[in-house]
């Protein structure tokens, strides 16, 4: 009996204990969950400690959230029109969205980088790529604008983009979808050996403006994803690729034949070497350079031809394949240099590969292939270890900077912690669900920040009140401080987030511009004071150059426009203080309203198409008397003999 | 009497960090203004704490109707305050030089004081008259007319001294650096005018 007794006594305390450890989940309460909400409790008025740049997907743009708080703060318009402002509406920014195919008026943003120096986040800029049209923007980090968007010619999907070099000298931009090159007709079931793969090169000068330097044209895989090598292996590039099967039907099966596809290892410094004493060749291929002025407020759009071409065989030494596991996905490479982790997707183990192996196969000759003569190395004599059986569907990794790696696994929804060098696995944690990419700020660097992680899942399900068959997607933060991974909140993101960046907030907080200077305002039709302001008409079209400022336009009555004129109204904002935008739309205008910094002019077409008195208004609640921030536009008939004249205050 | 010459220089010669230094801070607070907004009021013209604040402190006011913040050639003052202060800091300069040299007697130094005192006193009524000029001539079209409980307009005249709520917005209105250097150098020429007294004195006797 007694016996019995403290058998009895044994299972109630082992299921105590089992239940006790068992709060993985999501259902944490009581004390360790206060403990969890004060780590990530930003007290009113204070500031999160982290930015972070998350890309939008299919959004076209970034949004950017402050960690750990999770709060978003603002979306910065890149590749798509946005109506909250009039980006990709207004005269000025039209030409942003400019490409060889003309105007887009969407992208699909990827992954979005910080510049950096010497292998640190300098927080001068932000670069983000697109997938479908390929393209690369670049973002201020002190106005927070896209300021250029440069095209990449005779290429597809790129996806393999937007990284950078630890001193920002290059970024790269990949072919996802090998293409003819240059593109023609021909029969799709010909692809083997005729599509190519070109990954193009853009270097990036001292005032951030980039230039295509040169496209290294690979054979026609599907380059998915890149990361530039730095500290010991900085001037090198490593990209994953898949289809080297190079099926073009029913991919999902005819791409996931091979055991193994290929990295390819780029020497960029020396390719960059050869183009400069003249190697490649000059090809044709247009593409749309677009620039955005501070001053003048103004983009411009410039269409460029031709791209220098370099065949990977022509440079000896420069371009390698190494063999990886099915179908790889990320391409990471740890703070150090010396590994570069290889996720194959419908692989179970993770490949880590040794720079300094590689350096010494290369040396040696050590080739056990060739593909569209690029030299293949031994997997073998590459590898540095193996991270055994992880989990399910590795696609991305990032790094602690204190020697552990943090691996996302998308079929089996969790990132696990591992050790590089020992290649243990220290930890693993469940995400919401199918995590995507993760980011540590600073991760991709030689110097990771290490304090938080955040996971971006593709799916949401259950985790918040349900909206409707369509939701937005969810991030999961973890802090990574200590030994395990702890789960501290959700919430939800913009888009579809494949990527994000992540910078220490002081390293560009104080650089964060308050209002732009209107004595520096270079726009042609600015009017820099209310004595400035005018209408004048030039055939049938009117040019209105306006200003606002708390509260009324100048001028608020015009008359004098006539039915199928073309009224150009040029809106400057007179403030010169900090957060006092001024709004803009007038009824009938066929675009968005113009949301207009102070000092800032921008501009939008409106086309009367019917006589009458109408109205104008400020669109953003600027001021005690932002309701009477309103105006009259007089309407007259195609043949009306009414001058143009414009008054405020009857003067 | 060497000593009490060498106060009598300092002393007006710090009159001269007028020149460098603003003589008066006028600033506001309001939650809408979470680092304040404000001015620095120098002997030759107002200039914002901040690069835009004058243009911004005008934006304010015109909801109640008042003036626009003077330009340097709007008022007298701006042109007259520097050549009388520059004159005084040479006046005792020469005081103090010939106290050091000559042996002139330290009631020039006093005579100098009381003649600052006097200045200064008809410059704070100036600047007195200025405020209440600025704070109730009112633009009788102003947005807003706000009366006090009698019906009558209220003054938006910042304080000559200390701390002041106006509407929504707290001011805080006290001297700034320049002033104080001139305080300080009064103090000394004071300090010189009793150190070269007493001596004298004490020869006498």
């Amino acid at each position: 009996m007694n016996k019995i007794c403290k058998y009895i006594l044994a299972i109630t305390a082992l299921t105590i204990f089992v239940s006790c450890g068992n709060n993985n989940g999501g259902n944490n309460s009581g004390a360790l969950a206060s403990s969890k909400a004060e780590k990530v409790y930003v007290a009113p008025g204070e500031h999160d400690e982290y930015y972070a740049f998350f890309s939008g997907g299919y959004s076209g743009n970034i949004t950017v959230a402050g960690l750990p708080s999770g709060r978003m703060l603002k979306e910065i318009p890149v590749f798509s029109q946005f109506p909250t402002s009039g980006y990709g509406y207004s005269e000025e920014t039209k030409p942003m969205l400019n490409t060889s195919f003309g105007f887009v008026p969407w992208g699909d943003a990827h992954h979005p980088d910080i510049s950096q120096t010497n292998g640190e986040l300098d927080g001068r800029w932000i670069f983000i790529n697109e997938n479908n049209t390929p393209r690369i923007a670049r973002v201020s980090l002190a106005t927070f604008e896209t300021e250029e968007i440069i095209e990449l010619p005779n290429s597809a999907g790129n996806h393999a983009s937007s990284f950078v070099t630890e001193n920002t000298e290059y970024i790269v931009a990949g072919t996802r979808f090998a293409v003819p090159n240059p593109q023609r007709d021909m029969p799709i079931n010909e692809m083997k050996g005729q599509f190519k793969g070109p990954l193009s090169f853009v270097s990036i000068a001292e005032n951030g403006r980039m230039n295509l330097e040169f496209q290294l044209n690979m054979p026609g895989f599907n380059y998915d994803l890149a990361h530039p090598g730095r500290h010991k292996s900085h001037g090198w590039f490593f990209f994953t690729s898949y289809n080297t099967e190079e099926a073009n039907t029913l991919m999902e099966v005819n791409a996931s034949q091979n055991d193994k596809d290929y990295i390819a290892a780029v020497n960029w410094q020396k390719i960059a070497e050869y183009v400069k004493n003249g190697g490649g060749k000059r090809v044709p291929g247009k593409y749309a350079h677009n620039v955005y002025d501070e001053k003048t407020h103004t983009a411009t759009s410039t269409m460029k031809d031709g791209v220098i071409t370099i065949d990977p065989k022509d440079v000896e030494g420069a371009v390698f394949y190494i063999p990886i596991p099915k179908s790889p996905h990320g391409c990471d490479v740890d703070p150090s240099g010396e590994y570069i982790i290889g996720s194959g997707k419908l692989s179970t183990d993770l490949s880590v590969y040794s720079f300094e192996k590689i350096q010494t196969a290369i040396k040696n000759k050590d080739f056990v292939a060739d593909a569209y003569g690029v030299p293949v190395l031994s997997y073998e004599n590459t590898i540095a270890g193996v991270v055994a059986q992880p989990g399910l569907g590795p696609l991305h990794t990032e790094f602690d900077g204190k020697g552990n790696a943090y691996t996302t696994f998308f079929i089996s929804s969790e990132v696990v912690k591992w050790k590089l060098g020992t290649w243990e696995v220290l930890d693993r944690q469940p995400t919401f669900y199918s995590v995507g990419h993760l980011m540590i700020p600073g991760g991709n660097s030689r110097k990771p920040f290490g304090k938080y992680m955040v996971a971006m899942n593709k799916i949401t399900k259950d985790r918040y009140l349900p909206t409707g068959p369509e939701l937005e997607h969810s991030a999961q933060l973890y802090d990574i401080s200590g030994d395990k991974m702890e789960l501290l909140s959700d919430f939800p993101t913009h888009g579809e987030p494949h990527y994000a960046a992540g910078i220490r907030a002081d390293i560009i907080k104080d650089k964060s511009k308050k209002y732009y200077e209107l004595s520096e305002n270079e726009h042609p039709y600015a009017a820099k004071s209310e004595g400035e302001a005018k209408v004048t008409r030039n055939g049938n079209e009117v040019h209105v150059n306006m200003t606002m400022i708390r509260s009324h336009f100048a001028p608020d009555n015009i008359e004098g426009v006539k039915v199928g004129d073309k009224v150009y109204l040029h809106l400057t904002n007179l403030e010169q203080d900090f957060d006092v935008p001024h709004g803009f739309s007038i009824i009938g205008a066929n675009t968005s309203e113009i949301l207009v910094m102070p000092g800032q002019t921008k501009t939008i077409i409106w086309e009367p198409k019917r006589e009458g008195v109408w109205p104008f208004y400020c669109t953003d609640f600027c001021s005690a008397l932002h309701q009477e921030m309103q105006g009259y536009v007089r309407v007259s008939g195609k043949n009306s003999s009414v001058p143009i004249s414009y008054t405020l205050d009857g003067e | 009497m060497k000593s009490a010459s060498t106060f009598m220089i300092i002393g007006s010669a710090l009159l001269l960090g007028l020149f460098i230094f603003p003589l008066w801070s006028i600033s506001l607070e309001a939650p809408q203004y979470p680092n304040g907004i404000g001015m620095n009021i120098h002997l030759d013209g107002l200039e914002g704490k901040e690069k835009h604040d004058l243009q911004n402190i005008d934006g304010l006011n015109h909801y109640i109707g008042m003036s626009k913040l003077p330009k340097p050639d709007e008022m007298w003052e701006f042109s007259v305050f520097p050549k009388v202060v520059g004159s005084m800091a040479a006046l005792g300069i020469i005081i103090g030089l010939l106290g050091f040299f000559k042996g002139i007697s330290p009631k020039w130094f006093l005579g100098w004081l009381v003649i600052m005192i006097v200045l200064g006193v008809l410059g704070m009524y100036d600047f007195n008259n200025w405020m209440i000029e600025y704070g109730t001539n009112l633009d009788p079209k102003a947005i807003m007319k706000m009366t006090d409980a009698n019906g009558n307009p209220l003054s938006y005249k910042p304080p000559l001294f200390g701390t002041k709520n106006i509407l929504n917005f707290v001011a805080h209105s006290y001297p700034h650096t320049g002033a104080y250097m001139m305080g300080f150098g009064m103090f000394l020429t004071f300090l010189g005018f009793w150190i070269g007294n007493k001596k004298t004195k004490t020869v006498v006797t």
